[in-house]
């Protein structure tokens, strides 16, 4: 239960100035969780269905996405 | 994955197209590198001309851009020279197999310590979409608009016949499976060499599936599968993945370094 536990405080970040709207990590993604923002982009829409699995960063070819720990909360 | 630490991100967003798989395949080399626990000092990565060799403008290593074809040339210089070093070599389809064809074989059956990667993406990408030796036939390119004639290189069984000691196929769908071949094949001792198919969906998809990149990778998941899977025998069409050969034999460098060491002694 702990690993998920961990899992629940990863975030995905998308570096929109990088990403190239290629679409990949949207339609790959098993949970959907991933949308578009009204410049094509991908943004993490529903981060509640989100499992954190990485596939998105794993096969992202700009590079864009990352799977990291959430910043602390003030 | 800090991956960013191994890019050189002046040069981002990269000039790759949106859905080009080569950038998977540099993730997942840099994921490989990481992995491997490599010093940034030593890992050499030379590349010819094509899209794929775009790739050392963008890592943060020794890095090559040499002539077209001639990058496997170039890395046996750099080896020669310097055995301690990693030394990478990504090519394209056309890059290794067409051009610097003779190259490939002769590295190959020298066993030079050399891990050779050709992204096969069916076309030449860079200069607009011709036909390359691994485009499959009745598929269209600019040159072969009707479709292609040629039958198309297995860039595995070349690299086989040749003897290369370590030879491997992945593709762009299965990214933990490539990882994990391009961390085998630099572990390796000699020559390996992996073949990654990847998508071209600004020239191969456009002119042929005319479909997303998303699908075109799909289509890796259905038409490929694992060696020794009996899906093989119900469909002998398939492609397979995995590694192939995977064998020790005399290193080239290392017995060039011994007959060195044998003529100091005799002087």
């Amino acid at each position: 239960m702990e690993a998920i536990k961990d899992k629940k405080n990863l975030q995905v970040v998308i570096n929109a100035g990088w990403c190239k709207s290629c679409g990949i990590c949207i339609d790959l993604c098993p949970k959907g969780a991933l949308g578009r923002d009204n410049r094509d982009k991908a943004v993490w829409q529903y981060p509640d269905k989100c499992i954190r699995c990485g596939l998105c960063e794993l096969r992202c070819p700009d590079l864009a996405i990352t799977l990291q720990e959430a910043e602390e909360e003030e | 994955m800090p991956v960013k630490r191994y890019l050189r991100q002046r040069f981002f967003p990269q000039l790759w197209c949106a859905g080009c798989g080569h950038g998977q395949i540099m993730a997942s080399l840099i994921r490989a590198i990481e992995e491997l626990g490599l010093q940034k000092n030593n890992v050499v990565v030379v590349s010819g001309i094509g899209c794929s060799s775009r790739m050392p403008g963008y890592l943060d290593f020794h890095t090559l851009h040499t002539l077209h074809g001639r990058a496997l040339a170039f890395a046996t210089g750099v080896k020669m020279g310097r055995p301690e070093l990693n030394v990478i070599v990504p090519m394209g389809d056309g890059d290794a197999s067409a051009i610097g064809g003779n190259h490939l074989i002769h590295a190959a059956r020298r066993n030079i310590n050399i891990t050779a990667i050709v992204m096969n993406n069916n076309i030449y990408g860079m200069t607009g979409g011709q036909s390359s030796p691994t485009t499959p036939v009745a598929a269209k390119s600019t040159t072969a608009p009707l479709g292609n004639i040629d039958p198309a290189f297995d860039l595995v069984e070349l690299a086989k016949g040749a003897g290369a000691s370590f030879v491997a196929r992945s593709t762009t769908y299965h990214s933990k499976e490539m990882q994990n071949m391009f961390v085998k094949a630099i572990n390796h001792k000699g020559f390996s060499f992996v073949e990654v198919l990847t998508q071209c969906p600004t020239y191969y998809g456009r002119k042929n599936e005319g479909v997303s990149p998303t699908e075109m990778m799909k289509k890796f998941a259905t038409t490929t599968t694992s060696i020794g899977s009996p899906k093989k025998k119900e469909n002998p069409e398939l492609i397979e993945r995995g590694v192939f050969v995977d064998q020790e034999r005399t290193e080239y460098a290392s017995s060039y370094c011994e007959m060195i060491n044998q003529m100091r002694k005799q002087k």
